[in-house]
């Protein structure tokens, strides 16, 4: 009846997971009730749960990482618990928990933490750089979401039914096969990244489609902003990297269902064709995930400098070029598998080359803030400490892209100290820059400057003090997922990182409270944005009022150049006048759906009932989401219309905060 | 277990690359990050002095530059990859005094096997070899994959079940060196650390023949047994009658490993208690 499910799956024996998940599901059951008993619960269904808004779908994708990153966080205070106890000694985890963790804590961290990120903010803000009203596919956008949420509840799931994947954050055959790994804990992963890696395929395509065809007046390629290009690079490597990695998952899950032969030691299977298909997608992946936060710093570097961006094109070449070639590098991720010399050498040269547009990348905000008044917002100051951590996490990148360096230091925590330091000084930064840049934008207050100050020290002395240990651990020969040890001299070294860990810690804790006190004193004059334009922006979102009506835009903008909205500002600045009120329209706007929601409600069953062969349980989900999906293409009436008066109505109140702001700015 | 304190000329020239390496990315790092800092603090908004050039957003030699310098660092450091990866092949040969000694490397859960082919001894989780001979492993793995490494002697090599790798090294300095694995394989990873010891090469001859002397056989049988999931933390030493048995584990004439033993439980299988624990 239920399959491989029993009681023995819920694991009694072991305290820490148990009292964790016990916990986290007390506070979401205390959740729920408040919601229900408050009466929230229509307010939340009707303007977050089945809106096809891009924003409050690209909010959510933020909410979800940033609760997944306190997840992803805990694994890594654990982790480097473990390390900093267990010489000669067995620590605190056992390894079969400890295993777990690191492969939780990498597969939350990228896929549920740094993709919702990224893909939450380019949601929310390229609509509005582009000067148009939605995505190209809203409920689409909707369902993209909601599977993405489904991943990530059956990664929590596996917290205390059964367990997960043992391996690593990617599955290594033969290790993930069913001889060597027989229990649930691959199941969960590959599930997981099977349902959430359609939803991701579906927000590239969605946003690709966007940038290509959905452009206001006037907005030629080649007058977007960065963000809106890197947007397009980072998505249309979505759209091609994707399948490869949901293709080499199938292949997986059919030799673990089904007995089939592609990655196992017997029958012809081949291990390496698992390394270069998985690296295919990974290599990749990375550059998906720092491209828009090379986007964000090209947007927050000129708005804090008071400046355009320095060599536009050579940006958007650089972004371009990195989109290519982040697909001829990914052998360089085994070099010390035996291929020969050439093909070593060829591809360590092709990794070598990124670094070209990259480090143009560093020098163009480098000029950026030549000749710049900077104000040292938050914002600014995550782009700044970016920019000198991620030269240092290119540096050692470079370094094991060649291949008799990489001999030396392949999956030694050397690595691991790479590719934090380029993760977190690149796609963390970025994130958190972006959050604090957008915030007001999203919600029409900004965030506290002191502690979010603070957070960003703490998390940058946190991260240097975390990871350079790291570093000085790979030159003494350590190498990645020890549980335990027994040499002498790597000691102190975990023990610094140990200590980082905390910094780092503090950090993020100083963004919680940094986020309810925003909250809190959100009607305070330092943190209410009354015009929408909170930080002198130049790009169209800071054009509209904070948080921007559901349209967007009252009337479409005609874009006449680069930093469109700077030109508009200038002009009203010059004439000490806003430009002619335009004449208001009815306006459409697609109606929401609960497409999303309950497709994934059915995606969520059947993912747990395939993890666990309860067969009935599987045809239900299916039979339930493909119904979802025909009722959805079954719809008569998909939009609604907002009526002119009502545009004007909303669109005048932030003229008139404008015009104010403008009145008091000539007359200082 | 310092990778910059190397004692074999393969470990040596990969450590140096390493460094060139450093020090070539520095010459543009070390400038970029303070004119970072640089500009950053002498722009500030609060600076009067600084010139505000609100408009500078392109200049055709500015950009030629900074299209050139990471060019030409990687033009250069393309040229130590390319030569590099031909020089440190790990197929390539190493020259060294006296005949060369073949030894063949098995991971297996979780332990490493070390057949010496020619002199018909095999070893678990000690390598010893003669200072200054030319060493030549072949490797494979009995049933995950894993990483040979030995971080002061020789590059990383990934074991794979039916397959073989090859690795050529030479250990110049007598002495106790350790070795790991660079690649998870499970539970009992973390234990997979061995001895290498190098020794004179006329004591090496006295080493085979004492080993030769050990009580245990390495056959067929046994090696099933070895191939089990356990720890070892004992040096068991063996007899090999049959000089042929690498080829027949890389083959997969003998199969692979069992992986874990499953007791009742299907929810979450673990091994039986006792023979597979970590310690």
């Amino acid at each position: 009846m239920l399959g491989k499910l029993t009681w023995a799956a819920i694991p009694f024996d072991q305290p820490i997971p148990l009292t964790v998940g016990a916990g986290v599901l007390v506070v979401l059951l205390a959740v729920i009730a408040w919601v229900v008993i408050a009466g929230h619960l229509p307010y939340l269904w009707r303007e977050w749960i089945t809106s096809v808004d891009h924003k409050r779908i690209g909010v959510m994708y933020c909410l979800l990482a940033l609760v997944m990153l306190l997840r992803g966080g805990s694994d890594a205070i654990m982790m480097r618990a473990q390390q900093a106890i267990a010489f000669h000694s067995q620590g605190y985890l056992p390894p079969e928990h400890y295993n777990q963790i690191f492969s939780a804590h990498g597969t939350i961290m990228i896929f549920f933490v740094g993709m919702p990120f990224v893909i939450g903010l380019m949601n929310f803000v390229v609509p509005l750089q582009l000067g148009v009203r939605d995505v190209a596919f809203p409920t689409l956008n909707s369902v993209g979401f909601w599977l993405t949420a489904t991943g990530a509840l059956l990664v929590n799931i596996s917290l205390v039914v059964g367990e997960f994947a043992r391996t690593g954050w990617l599955p290594y055959p033969p290790l993930s096969e069913l001889t060597y790994s027989p229990g649930v804990g691959v199941d969960y992963y590959l599930w997981s990244l099977e349902i959430s890696g359609v939803g991701t395929l579906v927000a590239g395509i969605n946003l690709v489609t966007t940038v290509l065809k959905l452009r206001t007046k006037g907005m030629t390629y080649l007058r977007m902003p960065v963000f809106c290009w890197t947007t397009l690079a980072a998505n249309l490597l979505i759209i091609a990297a994707f399948p490869i990695l949901t293709a080499t998952l199938a292949m997986l899950i059919l030799d673990r269902y089904l007995g089939f032969h592609f990655f196992t030691n017997e029958a012809g299977g081949n291990v390496m064709m698992f390394m270069n298909l998985i690296w295919a997608w990974g290599h990749p992946e990375v550059y998906i995930l720092v491209l828009p936060a090379f986007g964000i710093y090209s947007e927050i570097v000129p708005a804090f400098s008071g400046k355009p961006l320095f060599g536009y094109r050579s940006m958007v070449m650089a972004t371009m070029a990195i989109c290519i070639i982040s697909f001829c590098v990914w052998l360089h991720h085994f070099f010390t598998m035996g291929a020969g010399p050439n093909v070593n050498a060829i591809f360590g040269i092709a990794s070598m080359i990124i670094a070209v547009p990259t480090g143009v990348k560093i020098y163009n905000w480098l000029f950026t803030m030549y000749g710049g008044r900077i104000r040292f917002a938050t914002p600014m100051m995550w782009s700044v400490g970016f920019m000198v951590t991620f030269i240092i996490g290119g540096l050692t990148g470079v370094l094991v892209a060649v291949p008799p360096a990489d001999f030396l230091l392949h999956n030694s925590m050397f690595l691991i100290a790479h590719f934090h330091n380029v993760i977190i000084g690149g796609v963390l930064f970025g994130a958190f820059a972006g959050y604090t840049y957008w915030f007001p934008k999203a919600f029409g207050f900004r965030l506290h400057e002191g502690w979010g100050k603070a957070g960003f020290w703490f998390t940058l002395t946190g991260f240097y003090l975390t990871f350079f240990p790291l570093y000085a651990a790979g030159f003494l020969g350590m190498t990645r997922r020890m549980q335990h040890y027994d040499v002498a001299e790597w000691r102190p070294w975990m023990i610094a990182a140990g200590v980082g860990m905390v910094l780092l810690s503090i950090g993020v804790l100083s963004q919680v409270v940094q986020l309810v006190v925003s909250i809190r004193d959100r009607n305070s004059v330092s943190l209410r944005d009354v015009t929408g334009d909170p930080w002198d922006g130049r790009s169209l979102e800071w054009s509209t009022a904070s948080p921007p009506p559901v349209f967007n835009f009252a009337v479409l903008p005609d874009v006449e150049g680069e930093d469109a909205y700077w030109k508009i500002k200038s002009r009203a600045r010059e004439q000490g006048l806003l430009r002619r009120e335009p004449e208001y329209r009815d306006i459409e706007m697609p109606r929401n759906s609960p497409t999303g929601f309950v497709c994934a409600f059915f995606a969520t069953i059947m993912g747990f009932a395939l993890i666990w062969h309860i067969w009935w349980m599987v045809a239900l989900g299916g039979v339930g989401a493909f119904a979802t999906f025909v009722a959805f293409a079954w719809r008569d009436h998909d939009e609604y219309v907002i009526p002119a008066a009502e545009v004007a109505r909303i669109d005048r109140a932030n003229r008139e905060a404008r015009l104010a702001a403008l009145r008091a700015r000539s007359a200082a | 277990m310092n990778i910059l304190d190397p004692q074999g000329p393969v470990a040596a020239a990969d450590s140096a690359i390493l460094i060139d390496s450093i020090a070539i990315m520095l010459a543009i790092v070390v400038p970029t990050i303070i004119a970072i800092f640089a500009f950053a603090f002498w722009f500030r908004a609060s600076n009067t002095r600084a010139r505000y050039l609100p408009d500078f957003a392109h200049s055709g030699r500015i950009e030629l530059v900074v299209w050139s310098i990471p060019a030409l660092t990687i033009i250069l450091l393309g040229g130590v990859a390319w030569i590099g990866s031909h020089q440190l092949d790990p197929r390539e040969p190493v020259p060294g005094t006296g005949s060369p000694v073949r030894v063949q490397v098995v991971s297996l859960d979780w332990k490493w096997l070390f057949i010496y082919p020619d002199q018909r001894v095999a070893t678990v989780n000690s390598l010893t070899v003669p200072v200054g001979a030319p060493l030549q492993l072949d490797l494979t793995s009995s049933s995950v994959m894993n990483v040979f490494f030995v971080p002061q002697l020789a590059s990383m090599i990934y074991t794979m079940n039916g397959m073989v790798t090859h690795l050529n090294m030479r250990a110049d300095q007598e002495g106790n060196y350790q070795g790991l694995s660079a690649h998870f394989s499970g539970d009992g990873f973390p234990d997979m650390m061995f001895d290498v010891h190098v020794i004179s090469p006329l004591d090496f001859p006295k080493w085979v023949e004492a080993t030769a002397k050990s009580g245990k056989e390495l056959t067929a049988d046994s090696y099933k047994q070895l191939s089990q999931q356990s720890v070892e933390t004992g040096r068991p030493t063996y007899r090999l009658p049959d000089p042929r048995l690498f080829d027949d584990i890389a083959t997969q004439r003998i199969p692979p490993g069992p992986g874990p033993k499953l007791v009742e439980n299907p929810a979450k299988p673990r091994p039986e208690s006792g023979a597979a624990s970590v310690r």
